[in-house]
């Protein structure tokens, strides 16, 4: 195994060069707790102030107060969906989401369910669409909260969000996006989208892993979900980790800086990988929106295929991908990304998410794609589901 | 998460394909559940001779599938029904503990297969009777 590709950037990037450097003084040059009242605090608390300054750029917050940082897009989640349905349970204890968000927002709600609040999973086209339809069906009066994603880190289908939050708010209700596949993928304007909340993540943007930020709109209420000190106005208890935010900052700029050129490369990466996939290896089906999607992410489902021996087979060759289905305990667990979106469960077991990143080239997709036809030959070969009686 | 031994049968099963001229053969799982195998067996007077299998599944399906046919291999086939899943994580040392069922789905598999043979030797033994 000598050559390695790494083709998993959805689930975590690298921390660029750029980022590192704004990192390292943070860790012993400039090492003082942001929230002190001395010299050293105050150099350590102007640093958190350019990175929140940055951070606010990036998404167009109308102030860089509006900027919590959290521990990662997790922690942003679970306090978005608890802080706004505990802050307003008063007026209604509805929350309507989809069924394809992340966990993070998926465990939330069940977590709120158990509090007595009530929860709609919005279904996806086959597309992974949420259709407005369906939205404004499912609005109640007693709805306080609407959480869709912005990008969908399975597929990368983009949801129509103005279209959500403005429905949101003709109706009173809050909006929440998880917006962490999107950040350094599509322009974020929380202002132009009437975005109430939305949580973003420095490691998907090649900052570093363990730091986010939750954005709340000025004026809308939330409760704590980290109970503690003063830092972050009250809102979020702990001592700030400077470094992590110094990279976060420096890695939100870069994102929206490098935006379009970097969108472009995915894109002609994209479509270098996918025209030579099709041209190699046959029985396969791509999910997704057509073109509603981000450029870094690519799903394929490979028939008569299990995906963790995929997987694997790739990975003793050196190239890493992930799988969004797992086949544990003698009972399938579909992803329930490609379950929402009618994949049958034989096809959504064979699928792989191919994630490309701001280093990713022709020559690794070259590798990548050897690798991966003579795998799927070779399991292909050793399948019991034939061609002709795959379904 | 696999070990060395795992992967490297995984990597490489001895026994992975379909047979000719088999006269035993079982399937397990379904699709639904995540995993099928189909196992392959050529049994001449009450011996396992050849055993192949075919595996949809994991890593540790396909690796399990491989360990149990060797282990069937000149086997009489009253010893192969007394196998147990132990039996093949003896070889494999270890997987996940998620994925041990798939040691057993590998046992069940070979019975079926056994037990096909059986069906159709009994099958064949009215048949002579009768004429």
């Amino acid at each position: 195994m000598s050559r390695k590709v790494y083709l998993d950037n959805a689930a975590t990037t690298y921390v660029s060069s750029e980022v590192l450097n704004e990192m390292l003084p943070c860790f012993n040059a400039i090492y003082g707790n942001a929230n002190s009242i001395h010299g050293f605090g105050r150099d350590a608390a102007a640093i958190v102030d350019r990175a929140r300054d940055r951070i606010a750029a990036a998404i167009n917050a109308k102030s860089a107060n509006e900027i919590y940082f959290t521990s990662g897009g997790t922690e942003a989640d679970n306090w978005a969906i608890k802080g706004l349905a505990h802050a307003n349970a008063s007026k209604g204890k509805h929350i309507i989401t989809s069924a394809i968000e992340h966990h993070a927002v998926l465990e939330a709600c069940a977590a709120l369910e158990k509090q007595g609040f009530e929860i709609t999973y919005l279904p996806v086209d086959s597309t992974g669409l949420v259709k407005i339809t369906e939205l404004l069906r499912a609005i109640r009066p007693d709805t306080i909260l609407i959480s869709i994603m912005a990008v969908n880190n399975e597929v990368g289908t983009i949801q129509n969000i103005k279209t959500i939050a403005k429905t949101a708010h003709e109706n009173g209700i809050l909006f929440h996006t998880d917006a962490v596949q999107a950040l350094g993928a599509l322009r974020l304007d929380v202002q132009d989208m009437e975005i109430d909340a939305l949580s973003i993540s420095a490691h998907k943007i090649y900052g570093p892993k363990g730091i986010g930020a939750l954005y709340v709109k000025n004026g809308v209420r939330i409760e704590n979900l980290i109970d503690g000190g003063s830092q972050e106005r009250g809102k979020r208890g702990g001592t700030l980790n400077v470094p992590a935010i110094a990279g976060f900052g420096k890695a939100a700029e870069i994102a929206v800086r490098d935006l379009v050129i970097n969108q472009q490369k995915l894109r002609s990466i994209r479509e270098y990988f996918l025209a030579k996939l099709k041209e190699n290896i046959d029985y396969i089906q791509i999910n997704g929106h057509p073109h509603q999607k981000i450029q870094g992410t690519v799903s394929v489902s490979f028939e008569m295929i299990e995906g963790e021996s995929l997987l694997m087979l790739l990975d003793l060759d050196g190239v890493a991908v992930s799988t969004a289905s797992a086949c544990t305990s003698n009972s399938l667990l579909p992803s329930h990304v490609l379950k929402a979106m009618g994949i049958e469960d034989d096809l959504a077991q064979g699928t792989i998410r191919f994630s490309f990143g701001k280093n990713t080239s022709k020559a690794d997709v070259d590798y990548a794609l050897e690798v991966l036809t003579s795998a799927v030959k070779k399991l292909r070969a050793i399948s019991p589901i034939t061609k002709a009686g795959r379904r | 998460m696999y070990n060395k031994k795992v992967l490297s049968i995984f990597q490489n099963p001895s026994n992975a394909g379909g047979m000719k001229g088999a006269n035993g053969t079982g399937k397990v799982g379904e699709v639904g559940c995540g995993d099928i195998m189909k196992f392959y067996l050529l049994i001449e007077d009450e011996i396992i001779k050849e055993a192949r299998f075919k595996v949809f599944g994991c890593c540790a399906a396909i690796a399990s599938a491989d360990v149990v046919c060797d282990l069937v291999k000149d086997m009489p086939v009253s010893n192969a029904l007394s196998l147990t899943s132990s039996d093949i994580m003896e070889v494999l040392q270890d997987l996940p503990s998620n994925k041990v069922y798939c040691t057993s789905l590998a046992i069940d598999g070979i019975k079926d297969a056994i037990d096909d043979y059986h069906k159709k030797l009994e099958k064949l033994q009215k048949k002579e009777q009768s004429e």
